[in-house]
């Protein structure tokens, strides 16, 4: 029998994340915080969260966030990189984040 | 940049949390917002007949049931109230011919939807009809890991070939897959294969819930009961394979309380977390609660809202919080901890709902019934009572259990 595959994506700067359709970001209105939804969880990212998933639209790559990001708040590129990267692979880690799909040419 | 996510559970069960204010006057132990989450049983009516359904004895028939137009008005009003997510179970939830338009509106109005379903009524037209209506997740109870003892469990020829088949078109239609395993002693000897299907079918999570005994399940509990054996290999296993499947399968454990020492912190404490509604309207405090005699349950159908149901019905507020507390739980340190476990257990084995869980090693009935549990388990009945809308029907046949299980 084969291994079992992973489904966790190791994110890279040429990765391209996007919200797997389980995860769904969304602003609660009536208790005014943005929520995750996912099966039998609720989860609540903070601020700086909110902001990198709301990039995640599986156009973007990594690099591309990174670059937005770097220049908003006028910081070093290495620093929110590290940052960012260990922010986006711990959203992966628990399945809230999924490389998106190469569409067929 | 450290966490980035929080349970929400605890955030919104934080005495800060705009919902919970409404009762800032009273102690944490009694604060309580809107469910995240609600149960909605769509019918009693299913072609499985499990031995230890989760439903209650007498069963909702079909001319009670909310029709479309009432289930969608709920759908919208849970979503006012800022319920986020709807749990479309039963029985069967398939089983309603509207269950497209039910999660179309449910989608339409902004929750997210899981079907928890036993998934043999469903054609593969109809699973994809449901995803394109917005169905977040798929939920499939297995009975085992191979027909024989799948099918006898169930009461329902097929049928666990059936359930593959909907889980691998689940995935196919990418929406995520819980497989949700109910475990006692004719089937604990399966769950290492069990835990193996799941992988096979790609499932991203599983559930292990051995049986709790209420209803259904402690009509059948001589012949569901595990032995202590049973459980510590039964942890074993599930531990070993949370640490193999780390990022491949998330596994959810629930430990038989009969053999716990503590009892289980139930729907989070009565009244605080969660509700769910009844094929009929009734808006109860879990699934097990019409079982507690003596207890009226508001319906939909009244003229009060869910929100007001929620916050002043008698019923939910006669076990929320720790004042209703008798000892030895009023003076336990635990006591927000487990909000004293199980008001429909300690009814069932007790008499009194308002009695100390007598999963609770505290509890005076404790040491009576472990032994009583450890008694049945060793005893070795087979024989089931099958769940149906005549008040059960005993297993046709032991020798065809015995052959069966012998095979």
């Amino acid at each position: 029998m084969a291994e079992p595959r992973s489904r966790r994506m190791q994110v890279e700067e040429a990765s391209r994340p996007v919200l797997p359709r389980h995860a769904r970001l969304k602003f609660d209105d009536s208790r005014q915080v943005w929520v995750i939804l996912a099966p039998e969880r609720v989860l609540a990212p903070d601020e700086i969260a909110v902001e990198i998933l709301q990039l995640c639209d599986g156009v973007r790559s990594v690099a591309d966030i990174i670059d937005l990001l770097a220049a908003k708040y006028a910081a070093p590129r290495d620093d929110i990189g590290v940052d960012v990267i260990a922010m986006l692979q711990d959203l992966a880690d628990k399945g809230f984040l999924t490389q998106a799909k190469e569409k067929a040419t | 940049m450290s966490p980035t996510l929080t349970d929400a559970s605890p955030v919104f069960a934080d005495p800060t949390d705009g919902l919970a204010i409404m009762e800032k006057t009273r102690s944490t132990a009694e604060t309580f917002g809107i469910p995240l989450a609600v149960l909605a049983e769509l019918t009693h009516r299913c072609p499985l007949q499990c031995p230890y359904c989760s439903n209650p004895v007498e069963l909702e028939r079909s001319s009670q049931e909310l029709t479309t137009a009432e289930w969608k008005k709920v759908l919208s009003e849970l979503a006012e109230i800022g319920v986020l997510q709807i749990h479309f179970s039963g029985g069967e939830p398939t089983a309603r011919k509207d269950i497209v338009e039910l999660v179309q509106h449910a989608t339409d109005v902004g929750l997210y939807s899981n079907l928890i379903t036993s998934a043999v009524l469903l054609t593969r037209e109809k699973l994809s009809s449901l995803a394109d209506a917005g169905l977040c997740h798929v939920q499939i109870s297995f009975q085992g890991n191979e027909p024989i003892v799948a099918d006898r469990v169930g009461g329902y020829k097929n049928g666990h070939a059936k359930k593959l088949e909907v889980a691998r078109w689940t995935r196919e239609l990418d929406m995520p897959l819980t497989v949700n395993a109910v475990m006692h002693r004719q089937n604990l000897h399966q769950l290492a294969d069990i835990i193996q299907m799941a992988v096979d079918l790609d499932a991203d999570r599983l559930e292990v819930a051995n049986v709790q005994y209420y209803g259904w399940a402690l009509k059948n509990r001589a012949a569901l009961m595990p032995t202590m054996e049973q459980i510590e290999e039964t942890s074993r296993i599930v531990e070993d394979a949370q640490v193999r499947l780390k990022g491949i399968l998330d596994i959810d454990y629930v430990v038989p309380d009969y053999y716990a020492l503590r009892p289980k912190k139930c729907m989070g404490g009565w009244g605080r977390q969660f509700f769910n509604i009844s094929p009929a309207g009734k808006i109860l405090p879990c699934h097990a609660a019409e079982t507690i005699t003596g207890l009226e349950f508001e319906s939909v159908r009244s003229n009060h809202s869910i929100a007001w149901i929620w916050q002043n019905s008698e019923a939910f507020n006669r076990y929320r919080g720790t004042g209703w507390m008798p000892e030895p739980c009023a003076s336990c340190a635990f006591k927000e901890i487990d909000f004293g476990g199980c008001r429909c257990q300690a009814f069932a084995l007790t008499g009194d709902a308002g009695n100390t869980d007598p999963a609770c090693t505290l509890s005076p009935r404790h040491e009576e019934i472990f032994k009583m549990a450890e008694t049945e388990s060793a005893e070795g009945a087979t024989r089931f009572i099958y769940r149906n809308f005549a008040g059960g029907t005993l297993e046709a046949d032991e020798s065809f259990v015995k052959d069966q299980n012998g095979a």
